[in-house]
């Protein structure tokens, strides 16, 4: 079933399957990118001075590139090369922030008169090469908290440097690569505790630190149950509480409002006080909030549980423990980091994007005009250049980050749906010939190209449909943008040398 | 355990595929709101306003019509620096309103964006056609033509009432029918008739980019729509005779009614002081004018003016008491100046041959009669008490219409009052009052109080002797039908035999010659059979007011009046040569007394009227 046994003549041991779903996806982008750019004086798909004929430009020499890494570069390089090049790469990244000029608040670019460059798209390449060199190592464990802190510092060192440039989208897209440390090994549970992470600060925004701890301890509680088994004990106990804990808020209240009437909890007890002297003794009721009361639980119990846990030698029920303080931790600081380490367009987006605030004009403009071009597109779209949003350019950054909103007004559900499927096969090509792979090098860093493949699909395309914060980030291939088209692409196509220098040995 | 692990991810990657398509499929074919948004992002909608119907009088004149006037547009991102002198002189308008206008759209310069500001209304075409010619040298401002409304003859401005632009208020009444700018009737048959006046407007559809400038038409224009013309409406109103009663109206106050007795149809409803038809092509200007003027010249006093009928309203007791079998036409009263309803109070009346009967009653509008009639009718041994016999005489009285709207298709009627026993319970406690307390009612003054248009409506019940149909101003005309309550007869409750009892009395009053006794004998046209009642109705504020309801001629009645002259005196010195030569005009178009015409023209009574 496999062509590696049946011969080594460079059709059949290149993943020409991988080349051709790239040429698809780079000739749609560069279609939309005419018709995002296309308006009622239309102008040729070649002219320069327009955006569509600069993509083809990127386009000849991305293939140039491609080709010259099929056929020209040693493949083994790349291996050899890797930690000089990240080096290199990190030490730009550093370097462009002191020389780069001010691009809507980051300072991520270089410019040499007309060449524009952006090391943080090189630097996805670099950071997933020596992730991949590191983690091939023979005796590299990622048990061992030694190689997971080692990982960790590959992935986090670029990650911190494109932060620093205020790139927070792109440093977004190395989250991505633990997807690949999931894959050589490390616990499921770290995946769980981050995207409980992310449930906890979504939730303490939109609702309250309270709900949120309490969803942490029902899923942290409930975990340990499914690991003992005993799930009717948990109904039992758990069940209980929290139906008590989630009703208290409520009950509070109303025994303030029988005992203290006209006041009501929150209100300022020394001026109820003055007001009603009558009811004086009850006044010390409005300076409590449920929220103390919940945490009272919590510090009761815990020790009794910790004792437990250190007894039993039951692991799982020490870590829940800690989970559990982490999560109240993380609850507590999020207000912090969200006013305090989320610059403001970061958290108007976050805002907008979790229906906490209305903004149709502001940030909620892009997102609001991106939506009614793609929802406006139905099933089969309004025809190619017939896209009225597209032609009258009311998405901004349309040829950009922006560019699925060309294909969901002109193409319509059925285009949406094949270009998703065609990066859904692209990825799942990758993930099915990094498993045949035999060195684990080639498969860690087909992982890796995967990996920042699926985090820019998931968080452009959700972002253009209102599933994502405005994250300014393009889509792989498709995007106009020289910078972005030759990362991807030399990102890819080492992939498939690698995966053809492996072939050629069967 | 290992092995499974590019499983679950490659089931990951296939669950955020489906959750991002899931999406999709709701937005672009579940969820229609973003296909309508993308039309109101890309497409500008030009209205293309309809021309307003036309409103014909009952024999095709034109009441309102149509003219043409310019509004002069700006659109400020397109003006250039411009000579503002010239301009004001070709506008005829001063340069500062020029300055104003320009510094307030530079301050609203981002709402404007590149969208057009009315800088004047409704120029004359003279006036444009000046601008026109320097155009040229004023980019960014245009002419736009609109329709407005236009009044040949100078009738009915009370009746037609005005048109103007709509306000928020109105727009909140009319959810979804109106947008700002819009015009709207906003009183008389302009705005009953709204619905088929205003018709429906069309539009353009141009494509726009982001940045507000047109792009193309929207699909080469397939999807506009052309503006339906609104429906022309026919009403009963004769202009002539409406522009005749007018001008005899001037400089009085009251009402002129005008009836078709076989159908029901207003002929002519004056209500003086009235509204100019110039005022109400320009109401804006005039509006506030017309709001202090002391006459109240916005006030219908044909239907919203409460009055005492007087005299006219001893036909429907006399009526009543045939009906009752408590008088017949042969019945004679004594009448020495008056009625002496207690030993010591007398109810008045002016010198006349005595005893006489019901025809003479009529004619002479004997008081004492009346009294007599009237207390035969409520002391009627057939019910208990007086109260059910005046709750009796009640409902006989509203058969003739009043007490109560008439339905008429004019806005705002009001109905009047007629008193039952409740009335004079709260009045005077219950049992506490007897006939002599209520001897009044007989003769139409006390609580009995009614609008012009009913006593018309009563003179035409005599005309056709004994039904009427409900007044209204509206013709049947092609897509406007006409209600069924109007086609229907309304009998009273009076059998039709007794009204041929009456109508003779009513003819002698008119033709009885100066000296007889006939209270109405300067009314008399011959040959015209005109029948009469006077009436002269004590005005608590001031001098009496002068009433006379007539019908002519009497065996084929073509016209019932009834005019009703406030502080005038007597009924036979104003009200009743009023009716005569409306009478007059309407049956023969033209007049043979021409002294009497230009006494009535002439006459001013406005010093005579309180002021409101």
């Amino acid at each position: 079933m496999d062509n590696r046994f049946k011969g080594r003549s460079m059709r059949q041991s290149y993943d020409w399957g991988l080349v051709i779903i790239y040429l698809l996806l780079v000739f749609i982008g560069w279609a939309n990118i005419y018709a995002s750019v296309h308006s009622a004086e239309p102008s040729s798909i070649f002219d320069l001075s327009v955006r569509s004929g600069m993509q083809f430009i990127w386009m000849m020499s991305a293939f140039g590139l491609g080709a010259l890494i099929l056929l020209v570069i040693p493949p083994r390089l790349w291996e050899s090369a890797s930690l000089p090049l990240y080096l290199i790469v990190l030490a730009l990244l550093v370097v462009v922030i002191f020389v780069s000029k001010d691009v809507k608040g980051s300072h991520s670019w270089f410019e040499f008169g007309p060449v524009k460059f952006q090391p943080a798209e090189v630097s996805k390449i670099t950071t997933s090469l020596v992730l991949a060199l590191l983690m091939s190592q023979v005796n590299f464990k990622i048990s061992k908290p030694r190689d997971f802190l080692l990982a960790a510092a590959v992935i986090g060192l670029p990650m911190l440097v494109i932060v620093a440039e205020s790139e927070t989208g792109s440093a977004l897209v190395y989250v991505g690569f633990i997807f690949v440390l999931y894959r050589e090994g490390m616990s499921g549970w770290v995946l769980l505790l981050l995207g409980m992470a992310i449930l906890l600060f979504i939730l303490t925004l939109t609702a309250s630190p309270y709900a949120s701890i309490l969803v942490a301890i029902g899923v942290i509680s409930f975990c340990n149950a499914l690991n003992t088994g005993r799930l009717w004990r948990w109904l039992a106990i758990f069940g209980s509480y929290l139906l008590v804990m989630a009703l208290l808020p409520w009950g509070l209240q109303a025994l303030c409002g029988w005992l203290v009437p006209a006041a009501m909890p929150g209100d300022d007890p020394d001026m109820v006080k003055e007001v009603l002297p009558e009811v004086s003794h009850w006044v010390f009721l409005l300076k409590i909030k449920p929220i103390h009361l919940l945490l009272l639980s919590i510090a009761a119990a815990l020790p009794f549980v910790a004792r437990r846990a250190y007894r039993e030698k039951n692991h799982f029920l020490s870590l829940s423990v800690g989970a559990l303080l982490v999560a109240v931790a993380l609850v507590f600081s999020t207000e912090f980091l969200f006013e305090k380490v989320l610059q403001d367009h970061q958290r108007s987006r976050i805002e907008v994007l979790l229906g906490m605030k209305e903004d149709p004009t502001g940030v909620g403009y892009n997102v609001a005009q991106s939506k009614i071009a793609i929802g406006s597109g139905g099933f089969l779209g309004k025809g190619y250049l017939h896209g009225t949003q597209t032609t009258y350019g009311f998405v901004p950054e349309q040829s950009t980050d922006f560019i699925f909103c060309t294909v969901g007004e002109e193409w319509g559900f059925l285009g949406c749906a094949v270009v998703i499927l065609l990066y859904v096969f692209l990825i799942a090509r990758i993930i099915r010939d990094a498993e045949r792979s035999r060195e684990h090098f080639t498969r860690i860093y087909g992982y890796c190209v995967a990996s920042c493949l699926f985090m820019h699909l998931f968080i452009n395309i959700g972002m253009t449909i209102g599933l994502m914060p405005v994250i300014g980030i393009p889509l792989p291939l498709m995007s106009y943008g020289g910078s972005s088209l030759w990362a991807f692409t030399v990102l890819l196509f080492i992939f498939i040398v690698l995966d053809h220098e492996e072939r050629k040995y069967f | 355990m290992k092995l499974e692990r590019p499983h679950k991810l490659l089931i990951g990657l296939g669950a955020v595929a489906l959750i991002l398509l899931g999406r999709l499929f709701s937005i672009q074919i579940l969820d229609d709101r973003y296909k309508e948004d993308a039309s109101n992002n890309s497409m500008v909608y030009e209205v293309i306003y309809p021309t307003r119907g036309i409103i014909y009088d009952r024999k095709g004149e034109i009441l309102v019509g149509n003219k043409v006037a310019y509004d002069i547009l700006v659109t400020p991102r397109e003006v250039q620096a411009f000579d503002t002198v010239l301009l004001a002189a070709s506008l005829d308008i001063s340069v500062d309103l020029i300055r104003e206008k320009m510094a307030d759209y530079q301050r609203r310069r981002r709402a404007i964006g590149y969208q057009s500001q009315v800088l004047l209304r409704h120029i004359p075409a003279e006036t444009y056609m000046r601008f026109a010619e320097v155009q040229y040298k004023f980019p960014g401002f245009r002419g736009q033509v609109r329709s407005i409304r236009d009044y040949p003859i100078n009738a009915g401005g009370n009746l037609l009432g005005y048109v103007s632009e709509v306000d928020a208020a109105y727009l909140k009444k009319h959810p979804g029918e109106y947008r700002s700018g819009d015009y709207a009737g906003k009183t008389g048959i302009e705005a009953v008739r709204e619905e088929e006046l205003r018709g429906e407007k069309g539009y353009h559809i141009y494509l726009r980019n982001s940045r507000n400038q047109i792009e193309s038409p929207y699909k080469d224009g397939e999807m506009d729509k052309e503006a339906i013309p609104g429906r022309d409406i026919v009403t009963t109103i004769d202009a002539r005779l409406q522009q005749y009663g007018q001008e005899l109206m001037q400089n009085k106050v009251g009402s002129i009614v005008a009836i078709e007795p076989k159908t029901g149809e207003i002929l002519s409803m004056v209500s003086s002081p009235g509204i100019d038809v110039n005022m109400l092509a320009d109401i804006g200007r005039y509006y506030d004018q017309i709001q202090k003027d002391p006459y109240r010249p916005m006030f219908n006093r044909t239907v919203q003016g409460y009055y005492p009928p007087g005299s006219v309203f001893k036909l429907v007791n006399g009526l009543i008491g045939l009906e009752e079998g408590v008088l017949e036409p042969w019945y004679q009263y004594p009448c020495s100046k008056g009625y002496n309803y207690s030993k010591k109070a007398k109810l008045g009346c002016h010198a006349h041959k005595s005893p006489i009967d019901l025809e003479e009653a009529v004619m002479m509008s004997c008081n004492a009669y009346f009294c007599y009639v009237l207390r035969n009718v409520l002391e009627n041994k057939k019910f208990d008490s007086i109260g059910e016999a005046l709750d009796h005489w009640n409902e006989m009285v509203r058969s003739f219409g009043f007490g109560h709207k008439l339905g008429s298709d004019f806005p705002s009627e009001l109905g009047g009052s007629i008193p039952s026993s409740k009335t004079y319970n709260r009045a005077y406690g219950k049992g506490a009052w007897k006939f002599p307390t209520i001897v009044s009612i007989s003769i139409g003054q006390g609580e009995v109080t009614v609008t012009p248009l009913q006593i018309a409506n009563l003179a035409a019940i005599v005309a056709n002797r004994g039904y009427y149909y409900i007044p209204h101003i509206i013709r049947e005309s092609e897509g406007v039908p006409l209600d069924e309550r109007f086609k229907e007869r309304q009998y009273t409750m009076v059998d039709t035999s007794h009204f041929s009892k009456v109508v003779p009395g009513m003819w002698r009053a008119v033709n009885s010659g100066f000296g007889s006794g006939g209270t109405a004998s300067i009314a008399a046209v011959p040959g015209l059979d005109i029948c009469g009642k006077t009436g002269t109705a004590q005005n608590p504020r001031g001098a009496d007011n002068s009433v006379f309801i007539c019908f002519a001629p009497m065996d084929d009645p073509k016209i019932a009046v009834a005019a009703y002259i406030e502080n005038a005196g007597f009924g036979a010195t104003w009200a009743a040569p009023i009716a005569s030569l409306m009478v007059e005009q309407y049956l023969t178009g033209e007049i043979s007394r021409p002294e009497l015409e230009k006494r009535v023209r002439d006459g001013n009574l406005m010093n005579r009227v309180k002021k409101d």
